[in-house]
């Protein structure tokens, strides 16, 4: 049984951290409450013009939106900061994580929290809670094993992705921001109606890079709906594996990455 | 004059150096381009032929120049200037021959000219090869919609350089700076366009600066905006900008005064 003692001494401090100046703290949970604010307004505005996106109506493309929301807000406060990984190979500080006797990416993943996230996770929580209660829902043990199953495996997928972004930026320190494509961009593309997309782009978000698997298709499944050839409802259920095989990927990258890297010298 | 210039060569030689992280940038702003040009165009779509003015080439046109300009107008704003006050460094700008304004404006055109060439114009090159854009109706569309960008950079350079001053009467302006740039990513029209608002929100919009800094240009490019009425959204652009610029330079000397750097 592993020694978990010296992570959670590490995020403990780093908590402690972060509360220590108040304003600071509170300042930067605002900013995230706006940035969610701000995703939510994108919905809200579209939503003004339109009464169907994408085959989804507005409490749909809502419960879409909060899914991926809270999955992505958990995963980027607990490993959002392997953003931060080219700061430490510039800086070289990087090396003193490699002579720890521990896991590389279990010390990186707990030398930050981000507890500031909080903010937006809270605008995720509550468009999911008002996406549950207006939307059409034949409650059943089966939609609470989906909504259960689709936050631990969506947190999973985003995670993966970081960590996979994390493990491509030894290769391109200068070009960091080369793997927002797939992060940021693979979180953007979440919280979309996957309809909108052409056929060739939704192959891509649900079998290369799974973020379908976060939101569009557990809502298909939660509401009932028809689905279509991309998007059988019973594909709900594949989510977990959709995580596992991100994260054998990850796993890869970050693997390769850490074993490119030749050290600061010194 | 020639000092303005070689400062924006400066700029630009010096944001030219990271080409990877152009090329980064260029390869981001085409996948977020990809993502929102299908959902604008559903949206449109699902509403029949057009919103606001907008039909589907059109919102083409806004989404793709958006990503484009992106990195060309300073929106997220930046936090050199506000270190340098924080620190007392500003007090050495003070003392150079040109002012901080001056100074700081030109090397931001600088790097506006590297982003327009190394990241907007192949990620517009993109949006171009795989849908199907609407183009400026006219050459005089195509000028007043470059010089209309030119604009968007000093407005937007000017409010973040208000932002970064605010640091001569407050020690920490990372919430001034965090809330700009929520309310500049929003009300500017980067996500929607500003017309998509409700009524109450587009209205306040339009009394605010952001529209300036990529919404009119993005008009005028799509050319939602044509004909005369180009000239009112070009004279509502130049009046933020003058605005904006005296106001930086009132905040600028008043700051000054309130500085007092120690050490010796």
């Amino acid at each position: 049984m592993a020694d978990f003692t010296p992570y959670r001494v590490v995020l403990r401090s780093r908590m402690r951290a972060q509360l220590q100046y108040r304003t600071s703290f509170v300042t930067d949970v605002v900013g995230t409450l706006g940035v969610g604010l701000t995703e939510l307004a994108e919905v809200l505005v579209i939503f003004h013009n339109v009464d169907v996106l994408g085959g989804l109506d507005f409490s749909a493309a809502l419960l879409v939106f909060a899914l991926s929301n809270v999955c992505f807000s958990v995963a980027d406060m607990l490993v959002g900061h392997l953003d931060q990984l080219p700061t430490y190979i510039r800086a070289g500080t990087i090396d003193a994580f490699y002579v720890r006797p521990l896991p590389l990416l279990a010390q990186f993943m707990a030398s930050d929290i981000s507890l500031r996230r909080i903010g937006r996770l809270s605008v995720a929580l509550g468009a999911l809670g008002v996406a549950l209660s207006i939307g059409d829902i034949a409650w059943s043990a089966a939609t609470v094993a989906i909504i259960v199953l689709t936050l631990v495996s969506g947190t999973a997928i985003f995670a993966a992705l970081f960590t996979a972004a994390g493990g491509l930026q030894f290769y391109v320190v200068d070009g960091a921001e080369l793997t927002n494509a797939f992060t940021y961009g693979g979180a953007y593309a979440a919280q979309q109606p996957q309809r909108v997309f052409p056929d060739l782009l939704r192959i891509f978000w649900t079998f290369v890079v799974p973020t379908a698997f976060i939101a569009y298709l557990p809502a298909v499944a939660i509401l009932d709906l028809p689905g279509d050839h991309l998007a059988p409802s019973w594909l709900a259920w594949f989510t977990p594996l959709a995580a596992v095989l991100a994260w054998l990927l990850a796993a890869g990258c970050w693997r390769a990455g850490t074993r490119h890297y030749q050290g600061a010298g010194g | 004059m020639r000092t303005f210039l070689l400062l924006v060569r400066a700029g630009f030689r010096r944001h030219s150096t990271y080409r990877l992280a152009l090329l980064a940038g260029t390869a981001t702003n085409s996948v977020f381009g990809v993502i929102r040009a299908s959902v604008l165009l559903g949206a449109i779509g699902s509403a029949g032929t057009h919103i606001a003015g907008y039909d589907g080439p059109r919102v083409l046109a806004f989404v793709w120049w958006g990503q484009a300009l992106l990195g060309v107008v300073n929106l997220w704003g930046f936090q050199e200037v506000g270190q340098r006050v924080r620190t007392g460094d500003i007090a050495v700008d003070f003392l150079r021959p040109a002012g901080p304004q001056l100074v700081y404006l030109a090397e931001d055109i600088g790097r506006a000219g590297v982003n327009f060439l190394a990241r907007g114009l192949p990620a517009l090159l993109i949006g171009a090869l795989l849908f199907d854009l609407a183009w400026p109706p006219g050459i005089g569309s195509w000028i007043l919609g470059l010089l209309s960008v030119a604009v968007a950079v000093v407005v937007a350079f000017c409010g973040s350089f208000i932002v970064n001053l605010s640091a001569f009467w407050i020690v920490e302006i990372r919430g001034i700076r965090l809330l700009w740039m929520i309310t500049t990513g929003f009300l500017c029209g980067l996500y929607v366009p500003v017309p998509w608002f409700p009524d109450w929100l587009r209205t306040f919009a339009e009394w605010t600066p952001f529209p300036s800094m990529l919404q009119h240009p993005l008009d005028i490019l799509s050319g939602r905006v044509d004909g005369a009425a180009v000239w009112g959204t070009l004279a509502t652009q130049l009046a933020w900008a003058v605005a904006l610029v005296v106001m930086a330079q009132v905040v600028l000397q008043s700051g000054r005064r309130r500085l007092e750097v120690q050490g010796g």
